[in-house]
Order: C-alpha cells, then structure tokens, then sequence
C-alpha cells in the first residue's frame, strides 16, 4: 500500500487554490519554519460567506494536501459553516493520514481559522 | 515512465551475476550447513568460499569475519558483544554523534545498563573532533567507535588518524563500514582496528546477509545464543543463498573498484554543479573533499524534503531526505543537527546516492527536472514569499504568532 491516499496524492500534485490574495479580508497563519511546516491562508468574505480563499504552504506531501483540501472545503461556506470545519474532518475528506502525520502536518484548519478570527477582529 | 534509482545508500540494485550465483542455493543446494552429508557440504563450502572474498576485500583472515543478516546486526554484535565481554576492563565507550541509529541505539541500550558513553561532535563539514576525541579518551575507555563514512553526507572520516589516537592508550576500536567497504579501499591490517562492520545490500549483492571482522584474540559475547555456527559467535542457521551472493559481490567490487569510483563521481560532481547553477539558496551538506563518490546531499532552502521527494518520485527519480517530515521520528536528522545545519533550512534536505548502474543521461533528466520542482515548490512556500517580498528570512520562535501551536513534535528549536 501506499504511503499517502490517492487523495492526498492528487490534492499534493494538483493543489487547488494555491497562491495569495492581496486584498484579503483575513489572513491565519500556522506552523512554523523549523518544525518544517507552516502554513498562509488569506480569505476574501462576502454576505458571511466565503468567496474566496488562497494559501500558501511549506510542508511536507500531507501539508500541502490539507491545505489544498481546507481551500476545497471552505470555498462558499458560511463562516459558521467553515468554522466547523475540524483538522479532523479534514483527514477523514482526505481518506486519512499515516498516524505520524496527524499532528505536525494537519493544521489546514487551524490556519483557516485564524484566518476568519483575524476577519472578524477587523470587523470590529 | 522512466525509473532513476538514486538512493543507493539505502540499498542497491542486485548485480546479475550475484543473482545468477544465488540461485542454486535457493533452488536444488538446500542443505543444511551444519549437516555432514554432501548436500551440506555444497552449502558449508558456498559460506567458506563467502568467507574468504569478504576477508580478501578488507585484507583480513578468514576465521575473522562473522557473518551476520544485516549491518546493523553487526554494529550491535561488535558494541554490546565487546561491551559484555570486556566487562572488567572499564565501562565507558566513545562514538560520534553521527553514527548510524544501530550504533547509537545500541550504546544507548547498554548505558541503561550502567555503561557510560561520550558522544564526540564533528565540524560543519561532518568530521568528528580529533582533540574532542583525545579529550575523551579515560582508563576506563573501552571501545571507540566510528563510522568510516557517513551515510547521508559521505563524509569519509581519517579512520587511521583515529586509530592511531585510540590504540596508543590502548583502546579496541570498530568501525561502522557499511557505506565504504566495497566502494573505497579498506586494509583492517594497515589500519590497525579490532572490528569493522559491512555489509552486503549497498555493494550490489543481496539483502540478508553482513559480515563483522573481529581480529583474532579481540573478546565478544555471542548476542544470539544457540549453536555453534560462526566459530560461536552467531548461532543460527546460515542464510546460504545471501551469504553466497554476499561474497560474490565482495569478488566484483574488489575488481571493479576503482572504475567505479571514477564513473560515479563524473556523475556525483555533474550532479552537484549542474544543481548549484540552476539553483539558488543550495547549500551542500558535508565536506566535499573527503567525500564518497556517489554521495550528494543538499539543502534546498525555503521548500521541504519529503514534499521534493515525493514531486522527484512523481518523476520516476527516487531520493532520500533528511528533513523531520520525511522520518518516522518527526525529527530532522540527527547528522544534519550534529552539523549545526539551519533547523528551517535543514527541512529541504535531499539526498541522492549514484550506483554503477546510474547513467549520465539520467543525471541530466535530474538536472533538469529539479530545479522545476524546487520552482513549484517555492511559488507556494510563504517563506520564500517573505523572503522576495522582504529580503529577510522569516524568524521563527516564541513571540511570533504562528508558534502557539502545538509544536511537542519539533524537538529542534
């Protein structure tokens, strides 16, 4: 068996949503250089939805593939809805993670989070 | 699609002539060779004839090589065999800090058992500290051992320059030749050492069959208990078809040695400079003078290990890395640490290990199709965007805002 899903795969050779948004309405940020995994998400909201969303990742396979699934899953949700959105739920979309690669490389919805948190703080 | 092996440190592909000479005795010679009769007299004398190609190759006696089913089964032969042998002699052994997980683990097993172990440190080009190592040597000083080259960087260390130090106190000394036995010459007479570890599956010979040299009148302590097989000292049931194809592979790399050196490091120094000039922010890990012919080891700053590894796969190109990502302990190198290497630069570490069978036009395919990976890589790396963005590399540590993560993993900040 392979190392990483055929999803995980196709999601790392073909991440969807990848890139910046210069004009975000929010920006989250996770990670960190060191360990060998960081990751950028910038969101663009409108009417309490998520327009648009773009990320940029240094990471390993599974890094990339989470956030390119985190992109995929939030795109048009509410920011309710988007915030449901687990570093869990976001594994079992992929069709799982190798056990080690759970903690240090699933952090796509934290970094979305941070991104509707920052959002939000503008807001006020 | 095309399949570039380059990762001939893990393991090599099998020679033909070492597989043709395997068969046999996977086949119609099945016998025992503890077994009196004929049939394992044919498998007692495919071992002898092993015997005496592994000694010929590193110019030692016959009855001194103990074979064994794998390297790291030999370093833990030679560290615990020596250490429980020579019980009364002292209780403190020195290694570097390099060395491969079966040395390291194998002192860390035993200094739960009340042996103590110095860990040298090597320079920033990967060689272990000569006064460090004068420093550490005590009355109670057992055993050193070192690595003749390292396998992720290739470093070839000054084994005689190290032995000569150890035995004028004295001092029995192993060397872990896993990566150079076969590849670069070895005289264990000339070089004065007690024990040396090699192995089969990276000289193009089959996995499942290593060999330890321990000079006659050095004590150790059988490690597997059982019958009398290897003079003793490592009872069980040979592994005939390995052994055999083991010491047909020692007979070919003894011949072919130095056209192999030659050809592989054409390829090796092609490989390096055509990276450095399509590459920017590519750092060579490890010295590159005393250096192993096939070994080319970088850091690709601003990108990750196993994510080039995986697009390089994706290719039909297989490499190794050394970044936290790309091992099961999630942590990044031990070699790498060891060299003081950038933790955050250390993470796009990629090892390539060039074999005989590797061609110049496959490096060319490498050359050319790296350099668009690591490109990809980095137009979705943030930290290469804040690096074009700024001109300064982003800090990483407490007080930024990404760091409140749960990092229990990292253990190298």
């Amino acid at each position: 068996m392979a190392f990483y899903s055929e999803k995980v795969m196709d999601h790392f050779a073909n991440p969807r949503n990848v890139g910046e948004i210069k004009d975000a309405d929010g920006v989250g940020e996770v990670g960190n250089p060191v360990c060998g995994d960081m990751m950028k998400f910038y969101i663009k909201v409108k009417d309490n939805k998520i327009e648009d969303v773009k990320f940029k990742t240094f990471g390993c396979g599974a890094a990339i593939a989470v956030s390119s699934m985190v992109s995929e899953m939030a795109l048009g949700k509410t920011l309710e809805e988007a915030l449901e959105i687990t570093n869990a739920s976001v594994a079992k979309e992929l069709g799982g993670l190798p056990p080690n690669k759970m903690h240090c490389s699933n952090l796509g919805a934290d970094a979305l989070h941070k991104a509707i948190e920052n959002y939000k703080k503008k807001g006020v | 699609m095309k399949q570039i092996y380059l990762d001939n440190q893990s393991n090599t592909k099998m020679d033909d002539i070492v597989f043709d000479a395997m068969l046999p005795y996977l086949k119609e010679n099945y016998g025992n060779p503890q077994s009196i009769y004929s049939l394992g007299q044919i498998s007692k004398d495919a071992i002898e004839q092993a015997r005496i190609s592994v000694a010929k190759l590193i110019n030692a006696q016959n009855n001194e090589i103990i074979f064994t089913s794998c390297g790291s089964e030999s370093n833990n032969l030679a560290l615990k065999g020596f250490a429980y042998a020579n019980l009364k002699k002292g209780k403190h052994i020195i290694v570097s800090s390099i060395e491969h997980f079966s040395i390291l683990n194998s002192v860390k097993a035993l200094s739960s058992e009340g042996f103590e172990i110095t860990y040298l440190p090597v320079d920033g080009e990967g060689f272990v500290n000569i006064k460090e190592l004068k420093k550490a040597l005590r009355k109670d000083t057992i055993l050193v051992s070192i690595q003749h080259a390292n396998t992720e960087i290739g470093v070839i260390q000054d084994i005689a320059g190290i032995s000569k130090i150890v035995k004028e106190k004295n001092i029995s000394m192993h060397v872990d030749a896993v990566c150079t036995a076969g590849i670069i010459p070895i005289d264990v007479a000339s070089l004065n050492i007690d024990m040396l570890t090699l192995a089969s599956s990276v000289i193009y010979g089959p996995k499942g069959a290593a060999a330890l040299y321990v000079k006659k009148g050095t004590l150790i302590k059988t490690q597997i208990d059982g019958g009398v097989q290897e003079f003793s000292k490592r009872a069980g049931t040979e592994n005939v078809p390995a052994i055999a194809g083991f010491g047909i592979a020692c007979d070919i790399a003894m011949s072919e040695m130095q056209k192999n050196f030659d050809y592989t490091k054409v390829l090796r120094d092609k490989l390096i400079n055509g990276l450095k000039d399509k590459i920017e922010y590519i750092y060579l890990n490890g010295s590159i003078n005393n250096r192993l012919p096939n070994n080319v080891n970088f850091s690709i700053e601003f990108v990750e290990g196993e994510a080039l590894f995986l697009m390089l796969d994706a290719k039909g190109i297989m490499a190794a890395s050394g970044s936290s990502c790309a091992s099961k302990s999630l942590k990044m190198s031990h070699v790498l640490t060891a060299l003081n290497v950038n933790t955050a630069v250390g993470q796009g570490s990629i090892v390539f290990t060039l074999s005989k069978f590797n061609t110049s036009e496959e490096i060319d395919y490498v050359i050319e199709e790296f350099p668009k990976i690591v490109e990809r890589l980095r137009s979705m790396s943030p930290l290469y965007d804040h690096f074009i963005k700024t001109g300064t590399r982003m800090k990483a540590g407490p007080g930024t805002d990404y760091d409140d993560h749960d990092h229990e993993h990292c253990d190298n900040i």
